[in-house]
């Protein structure tokens, strides 16, 4: 999909009013704030209309930078300085794999082996437009490592079968399994909470 | 081991409903009006008397850290509180554990904190990433306004105050309090230069003080229970209870809250189920984040979980994410990939981060693979000193250490790689 086409890119009815309340969240004269929320909804809003998690053309970014008097370069200097903004198409399942040292010293390369026998490839989009992979630096789930992000969610406590599991669900058209997928609820020591047990 | 009464974070596992009526069973916004009435000084010396020290890994003084911001705002100026949600540095995860699930005590601890300092509002930096966790935040604090706890005349003190959440986009340098700064004004995270303090600069034109997540969740216990029943745990300096992070090559990885100063020993054998194949099979451990330093097995044997204890082993607390490497690890490739991290998050401004992190990576990996020369260890630990020190914020220093830590303890190991390198070539060349 060329740039061209979203040459008249605005916020719809849907992002409109959530532009309108992130703008006035900050106090007057400093509505430059709101560029990293407004990237975030433009960029959601073309996941939508594309059926994929969206991406940055440059008609956007100008868009952007006119809604809030900044010059176009400042607002592109944001896009490109933060990596959660796309400025390439990306698939319907954005995965985002952790492979800093937590979750490599619990078996990140399976699950990136778990991908590439999966047929997707770091970097890459597959052919059928369903998955993109990165490798991403710590998303903070350490203590649930390893774990990938997949859109919006968590996706923890992985091995190379489940996340083949998962890639299959996905495939298939099922929803994202959130979470860990080895039994425990969140970050308690697997078997259940030793401690605040009252609390339960 | 701590006991359960004695825990802040009750909902830590998310057992209990996070909403507001669950927050108020479990004691949260329980007479914070009357908190307030105690005026801005009470609280601040509550704080300082706690000897409550900031919990985003540099152990500021948080007490103090409040004082610094001006009575009277300089030209009528509003002063504003930041929260740092920017929980990226490896091996950390608890504030995540606080937002989704204990959201209210962050919400009125960010009142109680912004009344004392004197500020009009707090914006919640939260990470990109956090999704769930900001819109948790978000519910939590429109709850908050229902119920006339946040807004004008908030809990009925006459004191007006908002709550903001402000999401990130993915970058690890905007935990540091300028660049976070910076992003919040809507540029990139690039940090500035200090002197001036936030206390005393001008975000969004104004004064500010930036304080981590959990420090700000604290407050409202701290003051509710007393400065002194938070200051009974752990030894003088480091004080009060604290959520560590365990994570790596542990039986069950998890996050608890325990008492400052407990034995390192202590903490992995009781709440994480021991390190994977027994306290003998445990090479090293990074005791708090990836910036640290790490310390071998033998230090780990007796060392306590606090700001001096790890400083005397030239290591740190940091945010008290603990990453355990047991004898299976690669611990150069390890700490390689550690310097990967450094270099892909250095935001490009200061020369000796952003060429030095590179560099020290692609020398790293040629120390895992054995092909460096042996006097390239020394070239290597001297390009650390001179990143170290040398750049705006911290972040180089970050990457220098976890490098001069492996070689004050491992040094041996890389040797050995590459002299079996050597060897092998001179086979090959026979």
């Amino acid at each position: 999909m060329s740039d061209a086409s979203f040459d008249d890119f605005t916020f719809n009815e849907t992002y409109e009013p959530l532009a309108q309340k992130h703008i006035a969240k900050y106090p007057d004269g400093r509505q430059q704030s709101a560029v990293m929320p407004l990237l975030d909804l433009a960029q959601r809003q073309i996941g939508e209309e594309t059926a994929t998690q969206g991406w940055l053309p440059v008609p956007v970014i100008e868009y952007i930078a006119e809604r809030l008097g900044m010059p176009y370069i400042r607002v592109y200097e944001v896009a490109t300085f933060y990596t959660m903004y796309n400025l390439v198409p990306v698939g319907k399942y954005h995965i985002q794999l952790c492979g800093t040292t937590p979750c490599m010293l619990r078996g990140s390369d399976d699950v990136m082996k778990a991908c590439n026998d999966f047929g997707i490839h770091k970097g890459k989009t597959t052919e059928d437009g369903l998955f993109t992979l990165t490798e991403v630096e710590c998303l903070g789930a350490c203590c649930n490592a390893p774990m990938v992000q997949i859109n919006d969610d968590y996706v923890e406590d992985l091995t190379y079968d489940s996340m083949t599991s998962v890639l299959e669900a996905l495939k298939a058209g099922g929803p994202i399994p959130v979470g860990p997928q080895n039994g425990r609820k969140v970050s308690e020591p697997l078997g259940g909470p030793q401690t605040l047990t009252e609390f339960v | 081991m701590l006991q359960d009464k004695d825990r802040i974070f009750t909902n830590l596992y998310g057992t209990q409903s996070w909403d507001l009526a669950g927050a108020k069973s479990r004691g949260d916004w329980d007479g914070t009006k009357g908190l307030i009435e105690k005026g801005q000084d009470w609280i601040i010396n509550e704080i300082k008397e706690s000897g409550l020290r900031g919990r985003g890994g540099a152990g500021f003084p948080t007490g103090m850290k409040w004082s610094f911001m001006p009575k009277e705002p300089p030209g009528g100026k509003p002063s504003y509180l930041v929260i740092n949600a920017d929980e990226s540095e490896p091996g950390t995860c608890k504030d995540r554990e606080i937002m989704r699930h204990d959201p209210h005590k962050l919400v009125e601890g960010a009142l109680l904190a912004g009344f004392a300092m004197r500020a009009v509002a707090a914006y919640i930096y939260i990470r990109g990433e956090y999704v769930f966790e900001a819109q948790r935040l978000n519910d939590a604090i429109d709850q908050a306004y229902e119920d006339g706890l946040l807004g004008k005349n908030a809990c009925g003190s006459g004191f007006d105050f908002d709550v903001y959440v402000h999401r990130g986009a993915g970058a690890y340098i905007c935990g540091e309090e300028t660049a976070l700064i910076e992003s919040l004004e809507g540029k990139k995270g690039q940090p500035r230069l200090k002197p001036p303090f936030p206390a005393n600069v001008f975000v969004l034109v104004c004064a500010t003080t930036v304080n981590n997540v959990e420090s700000i969740a604290v407050v409202p216990t701290i003051l509710r229970r007393s400065a002194s029943w938070f200051s009974s745990f752990g030894r003088p300096n480091n004080t009060g209870t604290k959520l560590f992070c365990v994570s790596g090559h542990v039986n069950k990885p998890c996050n608890v809250e325990e008492s400052m100063s407990i034995p390192l020993r202590e903490l992995i054998d009781k709440h994480c189920g021991g390190v994977r194949g027994g306290w003998d099979n445990l090479l090293a451990v990074i005791p708090g984040g990836s910036s640290v330093p790490l310390i071998p097995k033998s230090i780990c044997d007796n060392v306590l979980m606090d700001f001096d204890a790890l400083k005397e082993v030239q290591s740190g607390l940091g945010t008290a994410a603990v990453i355990v490497m047991d004898k299976s690890t690669d611990i150069v490739k390890a700490i390689s990939r550690i310097s990967y991290f450094y270099k892909h998050e250095s935001c490009g401004q200061c020369t000796p981060c952003r060429e030095g992190t590179g560099w020290m990576w692609r020398v790293m990996e040629r120390m895992a693979s054995g092909e460096a020369e042996p006097e390239e260890i020394d070239t290597l630990l001297e390009v650390t000193k001179q990143v170290e020190g040398h750049t705006i914020c911290a972040l180089g220093d970050a990457a220098a250490w976890p490098i001069q830590g492996l070689f004050r303890h491992f040094r041996h190991e890389v040797e050995a790689r590459i002299e079996r390198r050597i060897d092998a070539n001179k086979i090959a060349a026979e």
